[in-house]
Parts: C-alpha cells; structure tokens; sequence
C-alpha cells in the first residue's frame, strides 16, 4: 500500500492531509462460512430423477401462465425469470403460423424463422429501448415478461385455426377480428402492468408503445393467416 | 438536454475511452497490489531449472492480461448501452411536440435552426413505418421470392433512414454545412412521420388522386421543413442548391416509390420480369372473353356474309 501511495503522490499531492474522522468506526467479523453443505444443498438437485425436474420447471411454468392470464401486480414473473415459456409459446406460434414452400402457394405465408426471429429481435429491442430509457427492470427479465405476454396471442391463434376450419368468409373474419383484436390488447395491458412499474412515472407512454406495435404486428401475422387450399 | 445542437459535441469514442481508462486504473491498482506479493516469492527460485517455468508462466500472463484488454476495451467502446443514454432522455410530450413541428416549416433561415439530437422519436417512427408496409405489401398481394416479407420491409425503412442520412452528411461535409450526423439522423427520422401519414391512409383508400394530393401537400411539407433546416445551416447559394435538391428529391421520390411499389398492378410486372419459365398464355389473362366472343361473331357474320353472296 505505501509503494501506491509514493507512486501517486504527484497526482494527489494536495490530498494528503485529508483523513478519515475517527467517529465512525469500522468492526465486523469476516468469516467465510465453510461452504460444503451448501454445495451440497445446491448440487441435490442433479441427484433426482428427470421427471422430478421437469415436473418441477413445467409447473413453473404453468404458474407464471396463470400469472399472465390475471395480470396482477405480482412479481412472480420478474422474481424467478425463465426463458422456457417463451421458448414454447415462440415455438408453437411459429408453427402455427409457418407456411409451405413458397412454390406451392401464391400467398406467401411467414416461414417459421421469419416468426421466430421477429419475436426475439423485437423482445430484445423493446428491452433495450426501455433501458436506455432509464428502467430498473434487467434484461433477461424484461425477455421474460414479453415473453410469457405472448400467450393470448397463441390462444387467438388456435381459436383462429379453429375458426378457419368452418370456411373463411366474412363472417369468420369478423371473429377472427374479435378475437385477435382482444387478445392483442390483453397481451399489451398484461405486460404494460408489469414493465411500466420499473420506469419513471411520466415516462410510461413512451415504454408501452413500442410493447403495442410489437404485440401488433404479431396479431396482423395472425390475423392474415389463411390455411393452405 | 435541449442545448445539444453544437458541433462539437462529445463522440462515441471519447466516452468510450473514458469508461476504459478508468477501468484500466482499478486494474492496474488492483494488479499492483497483487503482483508485488507474488513476486516476493518467486525471487527466490529464479535459476536456471525454474526460469523457463516461471518465466513461460509471465509471459503467458502479459498476453492473457493483453488480450483482455483489448477485448474489453473494444467491448466497452461498442456494446456499452450507456453511451446511447443521452439521446434517449426525452419526454412523452417533447416527442408530441417535435412530431407535430416536422410538418410545420420554419420561416427563419438567417440564422441556425436549433435541431433536437435524440433518436426514440426517429426510431419509432422508422419501426412504425415497417409495420405500415408490412400491410401494405400483405394488402397488394406482393410475393417475394427470394427473401421474406419481414426482410425487405425492415430494409428498405431502415436502409433509407440510415442510408440517406449518411449521403446527406457526407454531402454536407462537402457543402460545409452545420450540421452532425445524429442531428441529420433526427431530421430524417422526423420527417418520415409525414411518409407515415401518407401511406397509413393511401394503403388503405386507394384513390391515385387522393394519393398524389397527399404527396404534394404532405410530403412536400415535412421535405420544406428540412430542407429550410439545412439551408439555415449552410452559407451560398449553389451549396445551399446542391444540398437542398437531392434531399428534396429522395424524399420526395422514396415516398412515391413505396406507393407504387406495393400496388396490385405492379406485382404482374415482378411476375414477367422474373420468370422465364412462366408459360405466356398466363399473362395474357385481361378481357379475353369479350374478345374472343367479338372476334367470333365477327367471323360468323362474315362466313354468312360471303355464303349469302354466293
């Protein structure tokens, strides 16, 4: 420590008469616990079987589906963030949604990575943007409530296929408008109620209106979708 | 955050280089700390069996603390989010305010016009115009053969904004205009609300009437503004020329062509253009009954015609 201190005496030469006050006191105790039962607490779980595991991650995500689908304030979501909902509910959506070959068909339907890229470009420029607008929210949280907000959409997105099987004339694009126009503005409200909490208050409008064109623009792909002839 | 309109404003790279700099100090401190004890006992078995060992050993070190420094030099110049902070700091009503102004002309060109530097507003504005001709493509019946729908909306939106704001400011270097690159990027974000406009009506009410009044009136609105804008900041008339026609005239022509671009009749042309192998009795698919049926009754009428002479 003095060879510091010589080195940057030039630099802070004129600092050196500035002391700590000796009325706050420094004391504690520095003791590292000796850790080998907590690794074992934290390794326990490579001893139980698969289905306890899976079990386990899926009723996780269940429950953070119940979440989304009665968007309280609750911090569920934000407090044990996982990427395995969005995956699923990512991948499903792709699924439904993807097309043939584009020879085939005139109508050119997205393919299965266009989907998929949109839904993870957009998640990740709406949580940049609502970082670099001052948010206390961390990245992969962010991913996740975006995510996990995805799920009316889906469920629109059965309803619709569902829908489409009866025929495709005015009467099940006017449904298939409810349904997707409800199920949008659900996604928005119920990510709103958990995003715009961690942004300053004046500041809101401008966090959720890139959550309601990314959430429009996946419900304008379903709404487009028409099934192969 | 208003008074950010000089030219010599911080860069990219100067506060880049100030977070490494700093970083570097509580490293090299931190280093210096820890060297000192680990040289005090390695002193001591420098022969000639350990030199190779321990000197291999420092020399593997300075390249490993090298390369990290590198690396995390480069990592915080470019992937550092808090240097794009300052041009995000705006308010709901400021991005109102800015968007409603980008259609009305500034009347003043003696002296400079105050440019606002922030990018939200510009980059909602380009993600807006994407999902407007996503519909507009989905609405005209455009096939894209060798790309995606997605793809080319996003590029062509994000290719004109950053594209033509670099061409502009190259030429405005050239022209010696006062102006910066994220204040040319702002204009040019802002002035895509008037093409927002445009084009959210005209894709969906398809009148060409109704479209070229639009053009005129509301493109050539949000294109005054910026061109009075840049003709504040330059001095001379054949600068202030050159400048002010080529922005006028892309914007002007961007828009006209993403009208006509994803319009019904267009995508026949696309067809012809691209398919060798499409059969041509498939173009040929207008009015063809009421030819043939007028064709046909024109020969019976003349078969009758020479049988009744005969």
């Amino acid at each position: 420590m003095a060879e510091v201190e010589e080195s940057s005496k030039p630099m802070f030469a004129g600092l050196s008469d500035i002391s700590i006050s000796e009325d706050i006191l420094v004391e504690g105790d520095i003791s590292v616990p000796v850790g080998s039962h907590n690794a074992d607490n934290d390794f326990s779980t490579l001893d139980e079987p698969v289905k306890d595991t899976i079990l386990r991650d899926l009723r996780a995500v269940g429950q953070k589906f119940v979440h989304v689908m009665y968007p309280k304030k609750s911090s569920a979501l934000l407090r044990d963030w996982d990427l395995w909902g969005p995956l699923i509910l990512c991948v499903t959506l792709a699924l439904m949604l993807q097309g043939g070959s584009v020879d085939s068909e005139e109508e050119g339907r997205p393919q299965f990575a266009e989907v998929f890229v949109i839904i993870w470009f957009g998640s990740v420029i709406i949580t940049l943007n609502s970082k670099l607008l001052g948010g206390t929210i961390s990245f992969f949280q962010s991913l996740c409530v975006l995510g996990y907000c995805i799920l009316p959409l889906t469920v629109a997105m059965i309803v619709c296929r569902i829908v489409l099987v009866g025929g495709s004339g005015l009467v099940s694009f006017v449904v298939r408008l409810i349904v997707v126009t409800a199920s949008f503005s659900w996604s928005t409200f119920a990510s709103t109620a958990f995003l715009a909490d961690s942004q300053p208050p004046n500041r809101k409008a401008l966090v959720v209106y890139p959550v309601f064109l990314f959430y429009f623009v996946i419900g304008w792909m379903i709404l487009t979708f028409s099934p192969s002839q | 955050m208003e008074n950010m309109d000089d030219t010599s404003g911080s860069s990219f790279e100067d506060m880049g280089e100030m977070h490494q700099r700093m970083k570097e100090e509580e490293e090299v401190t931190a280093e210096a700390a820890a060297t000192e004890e680990d040289n005090g006992e390695y002193g001591d078995f420098l022969g000639m069996k350990g030199l190779k060992g321990q000197l291999g050993r420092q020399v593997a070190d300075e390249v490993w603390q090298a390369g990290k420094r590198q690396a995390s030099k480069a990592f915080n110049l470019y992937a550092n989010i808090d240097i794009l902070r300052p041009y995000f700091d705006v308010e709901p009503i400021q991005v109102r305010n800015r968007l409603i102004e980008s259609l009305i002309p500034v009347r003043i060109i003696n002296f400079p016009q105050k440019v606002a530097g922030e990018l939200y507003g510009p980059m909602m504005l380009v993600f807006t115009m994407v999902a407007i001709l996503l519909h507009g493509m989905k609405t005209s019946g455009t096939v894209i053969r060798e790309g995606t729908l997605m793809g080319t909306a996003i590029g062509t939106c994000f290719g004109y904004w950053l594209g033509v704001s670099s061409f502009i400011y190259f030429l405005s270097y050239l022209c010696n205009a006062q102006i910066t690159m994220l204040q040319m990027l702002s204009l040019l974000g802002y002035g895509l609300f008037g093409h927002c406009m445009v084009l959210f009506i005209t894709y969906n009410v398809h009148f060409h009437s109704l479209f070229y009044f639009l053009w005129l009136v509301i493109g050539g609105l949000s294109t005054l503004r910026m061109v009075a804008v840049l003709i504040s900041r330059t001095v001379g008339q054949t600068p202030r020329l050159i400048l002010c026609g080529t922005l006028a005239a892309l914007h002007m022509l961007f828009l006209l062509y993403l009208h006509f671009a994803y319009h019904k009749m267009v995508e026949g042309i696309l067809d012809t253009l691209e398919g060798p192998n499409i059969p041509p009795i498939q173009r040929v698919a207008r009015d063809v009954p009421v030819v043939a049926s007028a064709v046909v009754n024109a020969t019976i009428k003349s078969i009758a015609a020479v049988v009744q002479s005969q």
